[in-house]
C-alpha cells in the first residue's frame, strides 16, 4: 500500500496536497453553526450538477417540446420526478445556504482584511449563481419562465443608446423565443456551471491562503506554538470533516423533507403559473421572479420618479445594480477596528438588524403587487421605498457608524461559546 | 445569534404563510384530498372518462399507467375507458380537433393534466360547484367562479339527480382524480419520503456522536 502511494506521490503531490489542505490545514477551533454553510454550498453544487446531468438526458431544449419533456421526466422517466424535485429544491436551498454564508461574513467581519479578495470572489460566485438560476428558470418553458425572462431581459433595454440592441443580442430574437431557450440551455448546463466550479476553486485557494476567520474575528496565525501550529487551530481533517458530515445530515433532513413532502413550498420553490406552458398571449396576473431575486426586484420597482432627466425605469435598473455592487465595497466601507459583531458596539448591531429586516421586507414585497396593501398603513410600494432607503443607508452610512461605534476589547485567544 | 436566526426563520414563515394564503383573491371552498382513497380515485376516473374526456384531454396521462396506479383491471379498462381503436398504452387525449372545438365552444377546451397544480384542488372543486343558469349566455350557463366561461354545466344531470352531499362527493372524487393526474408521483413520494427521512435522521444521529467522539479533547 505504502509503495503504491509512494509511486503516485513521486508523480503527483497527493500527500503534500492532503496535508496542506486537510490534515495539516489548521482551522480555528471555535467555529459555530454559521460555519456549516460554506461546505454545504459546495455540497449543494454537487447535488445540482449530478441531478442536472440526469435531467439533461431527458430534457428537450425546444419551445415545442420543452414543457412536455419536463412532464415526461415527471411521469415516464424512472425516478425522474425525484431528480426534478431534487434539482428545483436544490436551486432554492442553494440560495438559502449562500445567503446564510454571506450573512456569516457580515456577522464576523469575514470580508475585512486580509480577506477582501476572498469576499470579492465570493460575491462573483453569488452573481454567477444568480445568472445560473435565471437561465435555468427559463428551461421548463412554463408561463412564468417565459414572462420572467421577458421582463428581466427587457431591463437591459433601459440602458441608453445600446439597451435595445443589447436586449436583442441576449435574446437572439425580438422576443423570448426558441433562440433564447437554446442559448439559455447552453449557458445553464455548461458555461455557467463551469465558471462556478472554477470560481469555487479560486475561492478555496484564497481561503487557504489567508485561513478562515472565526466568530471572535481573531487571526489564529498570529499566535503559534513552538512547532509552528496555531494554538487555537485544529486540523481540518478529521475535526471539521466529521463536523461537516453532521451538518450535511441535518441539511439533508430539511432538503429531503422539502423534496418528498412539500416540493412546491406553497409556491415559493415552484410557482403555480409555471405549471402552464409558456403563452405569449397570456400574461400572468403578477410577474414575479423566484424568492431569491425578489429583494432586488423590489428595489427595481421602488423607483417611480424620474430624476435629472433620467427616467424611473433606468434609475430602477441602476439602483438594482448598485444594491449588488455595494456588497463588493464592504471591505472598504467598514472602518471598524474589530471584525466580529461580538466586540462591536450598538451601532453596527442595530444597523445589521435593520439591514436584515429591510432585506426580508424587500424580498417579501417583491412577490406582491406594489399597489395593494399587504402590510399595514401603507401600500406595498411605500414599504418597498422604506426598505430601499434602509438598504442603501446600511452601506452608505457604514463608514460613519462603524467609526463612531463604541467597540469592546478583543481577547487574545478565541472563546468556545 | 440563535435569537436572530429564529427571528429570521419566523419572518420567513410568516411571509410564506401569507404568500401561500394570498394565492388568489377568490373565496374557494376547501376540498379534502386523499390520494390513498383508491375507491374515490377510481370513481373520479370514471366520472372524468364519462363527462370530461370527450372535450378535455389529459395528454400526459396514459391509460395503462392510470389503470396500474388506481388498481383498474385490464377488462374494466377495455370495457369502460378505451374506445375500440385505442390501445392501453395510449395517452388520454381528445379526438376532437382544435378547429371543431373553436367552432363549437369559441375556444379550445384546455388540457387538464396539470389543472390541479396550475390552479388548485380547491379551485377545481369550487368551479365545478359554481354553475348557475344564465339564459343570456350561449350555453345557457354561467359560473360564479369563472365568469363568462365557455363551458356548459356538463354535470348538470348528475347534480339534478343527486342530493347536495352526493353531488359534492362526485365532484370531490373528480378533484381527487385530477390531483393524482397532475402528479402521479404523489402516490409514492410521501411513502418513500418517510423512509428517506428516517434513514437521514439515523445517519445524522450517528454523525453527531462520531463528531462528539472526535471532538472530546478539544476545549
Amino acid at each position: 500500500m505504502n509503495r503504491i502511494l509512494k509511486w503516485f506521490d513521486d508523480r503527483y503531490p497527493i500527500i503534500s496536497f492532503w496535508e496542506e489542505h486537510l490534515s495539516k490545514y489548521y482551522a480555528p477551533k471555535n467555529f459555530n453553526i454559521w460555519y456549516f454553510f460554506g461546505s454545504l454550498a459546495m455540497f449543494v453544487l454537487v447535488i445540482q450538477i449530478v441531478t442536472g446531468i440526469f435531467l439533461t438526458m431527458h430534457y428537450k431544449p425546444d419551445t415545442e417540446l420543452a414543457f412536455d419533456s419536463v412532464e415526461h421526466i415527471m411521469r415516464d422517466v424512472s425516478w425522474g420526478w425525484l431528480m426534478r424535485y431534487l434539482h428545483s429544491t436544490g436551486a432554492s436551498l442553494f440560495f438559502v445556504v449562500i445567503y446564510l454564508h454571506m450573512f456569516r461574513g457580515l456577522l464576523y467581519g469575514s470580508y475585512k482584511g486580509p480577506r477582501e479578495l476572498l469576499w470579492i470572489i465570493g460575491m462573483i460566485i453569488y452573481l454567477t449563481l444568480m445568472a445560473e438560476a435565471f437561465f435555468g428558470y427559463l428551461l421548463p418553458w412554463g408561463n412564468m419562465s417565459y414572462w420572467g425572462a421577458q421582463v428581466i431581459i427587457s431591463l437591459f433595454g433601459a440602458i441608453p443608446f445600446i439597451g435595445e440592441g443589447l436586449a436583442e443580442w441576449i435574446r437572439g430574437d425580438f422576443v423570448v423565443s426558441d433562440a433564447t431557450l437554446t442559448r439559455f440551455f447552453a449557458f445553464h448546463v455548461i458555461l455557467v456551471p463551469l465558471m462556478l466550479c472554477g470560481l469555487v476553486f479560486i475561492h478555496l485557494v484564497a481561503l487557504h491562503k489567508t485561513g478562515s476567520n472565526n466568530p471572535d474575528g481573531i487571526e489564529i496565525k498570529n499566535d503559534k506554538d513552538e512547532t509552528g501550529k496555531p494554538k487555537d487551530g485544529i486540523p481540518f481533517h478529521p475535526y471539521y470533516t466529521v463536523k461537516d458530515l453532521f451538518g450535511v445530515g441535518v441539511f439533508l433532513f430539511v432538503f429531503f423533507g422539502i423534496t418528498f413532502i412539500v416540493p412546491e413550498v406553497g409556491g415559493w420553490f415552484l410557482e403555480r403559473a409555471n405549471f402552464e406552458p409558456a403563452n405569449s398571449l397570456q400574461t400572468p396576473p403578477d410577474i414575479i421572479p423566484l424568492w431569491y431575486l425578489t429583494p432586488y426586484y423590489s428595489i427595481l420597482r421602488a423607483v417611480t420618479y424620474p430624476l435629472f432627466g433620467v427616467d424611473a425605469k433606468l434609475w430602477g435598473v441602476i439602483s438594482m445594480g448598485l444594491a449588488i455592487f455595494l456588497f463588493f465595497l464592504l471591505p472598504w466601507l467598514d472602518r471598524s477596528p474589530v471584525k466580529s459583531i461580538r466586540y462591536r458596539g450598538w451601532m453596527f448591531k442595530s444597523a445589521l438588524t435593520v439591514f436584515v429586516i429591510a432585506f426580508v421586507l424587500l424580498g417579501y414585497l417583491g412577490t406582491k403587487n406594489p399597489d395593494s396593501i399587504d402590510l399595514f398603513l401603507f401600500s406595498n410600494l411605500i414599504w418597498a421605498q422604506i426598505g430601499y432607503f434602509l438598504y442603501f443607508a446600511f452601506f452608505l452610512l457604514m463608514p460613519i457608524y462603524t467609526r463612531l461605534d463604541p467597540v469592546k476589547p478583543v481577547p487574545d485567544r478565541v472563546t468556545m461559546k | 445569534m440563535m435569537v436572530r436566526l429564529v427571528f429570521a426563520v419566523l419572518l420567513l414563515a410568516v411571509a410564506g404563510g401569507s404568500y401561500a394564503a394570498g394565492g388568489g383573491d377568490e373565496n374557494l371552498d376547501s376540498v379534502h384530498i386523499n390520494l390513498s382513497d383508491r375507491e374515490s380515485l377510481q370513481k373520479g376516473a370514471a366520472t372524468f372518462a364519462s363527462y370530461c374526456l370527450s372535450c378535455h384531454g389529459i395528454k400526459y396521462m396514459r391509460y395503462n399507467r392510470m389503470a396500474e396506479d388506481l388498481g383498474i383491471s385490464d377488462d374494466v379498462l377495455r370495457s369502460n375507458f378505451l374506445q375500440p381503436s385505442q390501445k392501453p398504452g395510449d395517452v388520454m387525449d381528445v379526438n376532437m380537433s382544435e378547429e371543431d372545438a373553436k367552432r363549437w365552444f369559441g375556444t379550445a377546451p384546455p388540457d387538464l393534466s396539470l389543472i390541479a397544480r396550475s390552479r388548485s384542488p380547491d379551485w377545481v372543486y369550487t368551479f365545478l360547484r359554481s354553475f348557475r343558469v344564465d339564459e343570456s349566455s350561449n350555453t345557457g350557463w354561467d359560473n360564479d367562479l369563472f365568469a363568462d366561461v365557455a363551458m356548459p354545466h356538463v354535470l348538470y344531470r348528475v347534480q339534478q339527480n343527486s342530493t347536495r352531499e352526493e353531488y359534492d362527493r362526485v365532484v370531490r372524487d373528480l378533484t381527487n382524480f385530477l390531483v393524482y393526474v397532475a402528479e402521479p408521483a404523489k402516490l409514492v413520494r410521501y411513502n418513500i419520503g418517510i423512509w428517506v427521512l428516517i434513514f437521514t435522521a439515523v445517519f445524522t444521529i450517528i454523525a453527531y456522536y462520531l463528531k462528539k467522539e472526535y471532538w472530546k479533547d478539544i476545549h
